[in-house]
C-alpha cells in the first residue's frame, strides 16, 4: 500500500512514479519491439539482396501491407472492447465485388468506394446488433455472419469474375500509383490510422472502448453506454473492411467469389502480433498496423532471400505464438513487480 | 418506527415501498428509506438481507418491480447507473469496480472528463484534478499509474476520489472499510464528516458495528428483504442492533457443540507463497472447528488453495494425519482425505448447468465406476443419499443446480465434498449470500461434522460466524498469521485488532 503515514512522503512518491514509468515503458516497448523486429528483418534481407529496397521494392512492401493495415485497424477497435469480428474477410470480398460490378457498369470510382464503405457499414451494424443485443459471444456470432455473407457472395457472384479490363483505367492506375515510393493507397491507410489513433486517445468515447474491454461490469456501473459503443466499434470495423474491399479492387483489379476467403485469420494475427490483447482493454491501432506490416513483409522477404514461400504461414504462426508468449511473460513480470512494490510500502 | 421528516429538512433521496424479485427470490419487500442532507445513515442487515439490492436500486443498476424512487420528493426513474450519477448519487461498491488497464486519473473521470475544444479530452486537466483529489485525501498516488496492481485499500481510495470528484449529493458506501487499516478508516471517516458538513447525504454499510455507532446518526435494518426498523442510533446498544438484524437468539444461529479435540489431522508448517502469504503455521485437530479470520485480501483463501494443492507453495510443508502432501497436487490432497469447499460456489464449486445429481457425483467419478464406465445407478443413489442428508430443497434431483436458491446451491457444494468422506474439511465463506435459515442449517451441519471427528477449517469474513462457531480463531493480516485466539478470548475487538494489524 502506498498510503502509509509513517513512510516518508518522498519514498511513497518515488514508488508511485516509478510504477507508472514502468508501465509506460512496457506499453511503449511492445510497439518498439515489433518495429525493431521489422527493421532487423528488412536490414538482413537488404544485406542478402541489395535489390530489395529499391523504389519499387519499398512500394510493393507498403502496397502489400495497406489492405491488411486498414482491416486490422478496424479489428483492433473491436478487439479492444473484448470482442472479435470474424466476418471481415467475407465483407471485404463482397464489397470488392459490389464496387467492381458498379464500376463495370460505368459508375464513378468515388461513388464506388462510398458504396463499398456503406455496404461494410451495413454488415458492421448487423454484427454489432447481434453481439450487443443478443448477448451472444462475438466469436460465434461473427463466425455465423462470416458464412452468411460468404454464402450471399457465392450465390450472387457465382462463377463470374471482375478483371482489370472491366474497370476504368484511372481506378486501376490509382491502385498501383503513388508519390515516388509511397503508394496512394498507403496514404489513405495512414490517414485512417492516424485519425483512429487520435480518436482513441483524445475522445471520451474512444477511451470508453478501452474501459469496457478492461472491465465490462465496471463500465456498466460507470454509466457507459456499453451496447452503443460496441455497436459503433463493429460499424467502424465493417466500414474499414468495406473500404479495404474497394482498395483491394483498385490494387489487384481481380475479384471473384473467393476473394478474402480466410482473410479474417490473417487480420486477427496481425492485431495480436501488434500487441492488442485479446481479452480487451489494451493495445493500440498503430501496434496493430505494425503487426500487419510485419506479417505482410514476411511474404516479400522470403522470396527476396530465395526461401520458398511455403514457409510464410509457418513463420506467421511462430510470430503469433511469440507475441502471445511475450505478452504473458511481460504481464507476469509487471504483476510481480507491482506486488513487490506494494509489499515494500505496505 | 419514527419518521424524522417533521423535524429536519426534506429527504434528498428516498425509496418508497420498493419491491424487487429475481426469479422466485424476493430480494426486497416493500422497503422504504429516507436519506437526509447532512446525515450519515447506516444500513444494517446480515449477508443476503437485501442491502446490495437496495443499493443497486438507488444507483440505477436495478429497476424496482414496484414502488418509487424519490429525488427531492419527486418520483424519478433511473434508466441506468449514468442517470443516478447525473442526479448526484455516488456509489462505492464493496468490490472496487475499476478499469485495470486505465490510469487512475481516467478511472476517476471516466464518462465525465474535462474537455477541450472539439470535445477532446483535456488530459492535463484530468491529471491535475486527480492530483488535487489525492492531496485532499492525503494520499500519494500517481494519477498516471494504471489501476492494475493497486492494493485493495488504494483501489478503495480511487473509488472515494471518484465520488468526491463530482461533489456528490448522496454518497453510498457498501462496506468501504472492509479492507482498510485503522489509520485508513480514520482518514475515510474524516472525508465522510467533511462531506456531511457540506450537506451531503451518506448511506453507510459496514459489518463492523462499532463503526456504525461511531459515524452514523440513524440506522435502517433489513432482514430477509424487509425493513425491520428505521430509527436514531442514539440510545441503542450493539445488542439491540444485532437482535434486529438477526431476529433470533444467536445460540440458535450458531449451534456449536462442545467437543474435545482429538489428534492433529491437518498440520501446516511455515507455508509460504512468495508475495501472497508468508510463514503460515497452524494445526487443526479432529473434532475441532478452527476459524480463519482476516480482511478481504489478507491471504486466507490463498492459503486454503495452497494447502489443497490448487496453487503451489514456495516453502513449508502440509501434512494430513502425519503424511506429507505433494506440492500442487489436488488429487493427492483429495486422496489423503482433504476437501475444499471454495469461496465462489458459482465459478469454482458447481457446474451450474449440470444436474444436482451430476454435481454431487463429480467427486465420486473414480469410485462410482464399474468396468471402466460410469455406474449411473451408483452415482444417483450416492447423490440422492447426500442431498437428503443435507436437506437440499429441490424439485427433482435431475434439475440443473442453477434453479436452486443460493443456500441450497451451497448445500450441494457441501454434499459434493462430504460424499468423499473427508478427514479434513476446508470451507471458504460457507454462508456468504445465503439466507438466515439456511445459514443456521449449514452451521448445524458443520458442528455435527466436527462432532463426528472431522477437522474443520472455516474461512469467514462474517465475524459473528467466526465467534459463534470456532473453537479457535486464527487471524491473518497482509499474508501473515497475526494471532491465534482461543474461543474464550475471541471477541470482535480482539479479532479485528489482529485482522487490521493493530497488534503485533
Amino acid at each position: 500500500m502506498t498510503v502509509t503515514a509513517p513512510n516518508p512522503a518522498s519514498a511513497a512518491e518515488a514508488s508511485a512514479s516509478s510504477g507508472s514509468r514502468l508501465a509506460d515503458r512496457v506499453f511503449k516497448m511492445r510497439e518498439l519491439a515489433i518495429l525493431a523486429v521489422f527493421l532487423v528483418m528488412i536490414a538482413v534481407t537488404q544485406a542478402g539482396n541489395s535489390e530489395f529496397l529499391s523504389q519499387q521494392g519499398v512500394k510493393d512492401l507498403l502496397l502489400n501491407a495497406t489492405i491488411l493495415v486498414l482491416v486490422a485497424t478496424g479489428q483492433s477497435l473491436v478487439v479492444i472492447t473484448r470482442n472479435v469480428d470474424l466476418s471481415v474477410g467475407s465483407t471485404l470480398g463482397i464489397t470488392a465485388f459490389a464496387a467492381g460490378t458498379y464500376l463495370h457498369g460505368g459508375g464513378n470510382p468515388v461513388v464506388a468506394v462510398v458504396l463499398a464503405v456503406l455496404l461494410g457499414v451495413g454488415f458492421g451494424l448487423l454484427n454489432g446488433l447481434l453481439v450487443s443485443l443478443g448477448q451472444v459471444p462475438a466469436l460465434v456470432v461473427t463466425l455465423g455472419t462470416l458464412y452468411i455473407i460468404r454464402g450471399i457472395d457465392s450465390i450472387w457472384v457465382g462463377s463470374r469474375q471482375i478483371t482489370a479490363a472491366d474497370l476504368p483505367g484511372g481506378f486501376v492506375d490509382f491502385g498501383s500509383g503513388g508519390i515516388s515510393a509511397v503508394p496512394y493507397l498507403a496514404l489513405i491507410a495512414l490517414v485512417v490510422l492516424v485519425g483512429t489513433a487520435y480518436y482513441l486517445k483524445h475522445y471520451g468515447s474512444g477511451r470508453e472502448l478501452y474501459a469496457l474491454g478492461s472491465s465490462p461490469e465496471a463500465a456498466r456501473l460507470a454509466g457507459i453506454p456499453v451496447r452503443r459503443r460496441i455497436l459503433a466499434a463493429y460499424t467502424f470495423c465493417g466500414a474499414l473492411a468495406g473500404l479495404a474491399g474497394a482498395l483491394y479492387l483498385a490494387r489487384f483489379g481481380n475479384v471473384d467469389s473467393g476473394t478474402g476467403n480466410g482473410y479474417e485469420l490473417t487480420v486477427v494475427s496481425a492485431v495480436v502480433v501488434g500487441g492488442v490483447v485479446f481479452t480487451g482493454g489494451s493495445g493500440s491501432v498503430h501496434g496493430a498496423a505494425l503487426g500487419a506490416l510485419l506479417l505482410t513483409s514476411v511474404n516479400s522477404v522470403l522470396p527476396a532471400l530465395g526461401v520458398s514461400s511455403v514457409w510464410v504461414l509457418a513463420i506467421n504462426g511462430i510470430l503469433l505464438l511469440l507475441a502471445i508468449a511475450v505478452d504473458r511473460i511481460v504481464a507476469l513480470r509487471v504483476a510481480s513487480a507491482l506486488k513487490k512494490r506494494n509489499a515494500r510500502h505496505g | 418506527m419514527t419518521h424524522p421528516s417533521d423535524t429536519g429538512p426534506a429527504p434528498v433521496l428516498a425509496l418508497k415501498d420498493i419491491s424487487k424479485s429475481f426469479g422466485a427470490v424476493r430480494a426486497l419487500k416493500n422497503v422504504s428509506l429516507e436519506l437526509f442532507p447532512g446525515q450519515v445513515h447506516a444500513l444494517a442487515g446480515e449477508n443476503g438481507a437485501g442491502k446490495s439490492t437496495l443499493i443497486k436500486t438507488l444507483a440505477g443498476v436495478h429497476r424496482p418491480d414496484a414502488g418509487q424512487v424519490l429525488l427531492d420528493g419527486e418520483p424519478v426513474v433511473f434508466h441506468g447507473p449514468g442517470d443516478a450519477r447525473d442526479a448526484g448519487i455516488a456509489v462505492i461498491y464493496q468490490e472496487p469496480t475499476l478499469f485495470p488497464d486505465l490510469s487512475i486519473a481516467e478511472n476517476i473521470f471516466m464518462g465525465r472528463r474535462p474537455r477541450r475544444a472539439l470535445g477532446r479530452i483535456d488530459h492535463k486537466a484530468t491529471r491535475e484534478a486527480t492530483a488535487g483529489l489525492m492531496r485532499r485525501l492525503g494520499v500519494e498516488l500517481d494519477p498516471d499509474r494504471p489501476a492494475r496492481g493497486l492494493s485493495i485499500a488504494d483501489q478503495q481510495i480511487v473509488e472515494i476520489a471518484k465520488a468526491l470528484s463530482f461533489d456528490a449529493r448522496v454518497l453510498i458506501m457498501d462496506e468501504p472499510t472492509a479492507a482498510l487499516t485503522g489509520s485508513e478508516v480514520a482518514r475515510l471517516f474524516g472525508v465522510v464528516r467533511t462531506l456531511r458538513e457540506q450537506g451531503a447525504a451518506v448511506l453507510f454499510i459496514s459489518h463492523r458495528l462499532e463503526e456504525i455507532f461511531e459515524i452514523c446518526e440513524r440506522v435502517t435494518t433489513l432482514r430477509d428483504g424487509a425493513r425491520i426498523a428505521s430509527e436514531p442510533l442514539q440510545g441503542m446498544g450493539e445488542d439491540d442492533l444485532v437482535r434486529r438484524m438477526v431476529g433470533r437468539d444467536l445460540e440458535a444461529l450458531y449451534p456449536k457443540q462442545d467437543v474435545t479435540p482429538g489428534e492433529v489431522a491437518l498440520s501446516v508448517r511455515r507455508l509460504t507463497r512468495e508475495g501472497v502469504f508468508t510463514d503460515v503455521s497452524f494445526e487443526v485437530r479432529r473434532g475441532e472447528i478452527v476459524g480463519l479470520a482476516g480482511l478481504v485480501g489478507a491471504g486466507r483463501t490463498e492459503v486454503a488453495r495452497a494447502v489443497f494443492g490448487v496453487d503451489r507453495w514456495d516453502a513449508g510443508e502440509v501434512e494430513v494425519d502425519g503424511r506429507g502432501l505433494t506440492n500442487g497436487a489436488p488429487s493427492a490432497a483429495m486422496a489423503a482425505g482433504l476437501a475444499l469447499v471454495p469461496e465462489d460456489r458459482r465459478a469454482q464449486g458447481l457446474v451450474m448447468d449440470m444436474s444436482i445429481e451430476r454435481n454431487i457425483g463429480l467427486t465420486g467419478l473414480r469410485t462410482t465406476v464399474r468396468a471402466g464406465l460410469m455406474d449411473r445407478g451408483a452415482e444417483r443413489s450416492r447423490s440422492l443419499d447426500w442431498a437428503v442428508r443435507l436437506q437440499v430443497k429441490y424439485a427433482r434431483i435431475a434439475d440443473a443446480v442453477s434453479t436452486l436458491s443460493g443456500g441450497n446451491q451451497q448445500k450441494v457444494v457441501l454434499a459434493k465434498w462430504l460424499a468423499t468422506g473427508p478427514k479434513v474439511l476446508i470451507v471458504d465463506e460457507p454462508t456468504r449470500g445465503i439466507d438466515v435459515g439456511t445459514k443456521a442449517e449449514v452451521h448445524r451441519l458443520l458442528s455435527q461434522l466436527a462432532a463426528d471427528g472431522v477437522a474443520v477449517l472455516m474461512i469467514s469474513s462474517d465475524l459473528p460466524e467466526i465467534l459463534g462457531m470456532a473453537d479457535r480463531v486464527l487471524v491473518m493480516h497482509e499474508g501473515r498469521l497475526t494471532a491465534e485466539i482461543p474461543r474464550s478470548d475471541a471477541t470482535e475487538e480482539t479479532v479485528m485488532a489482529a485482522a487490521t494489524g493493530r497488534v503485533a
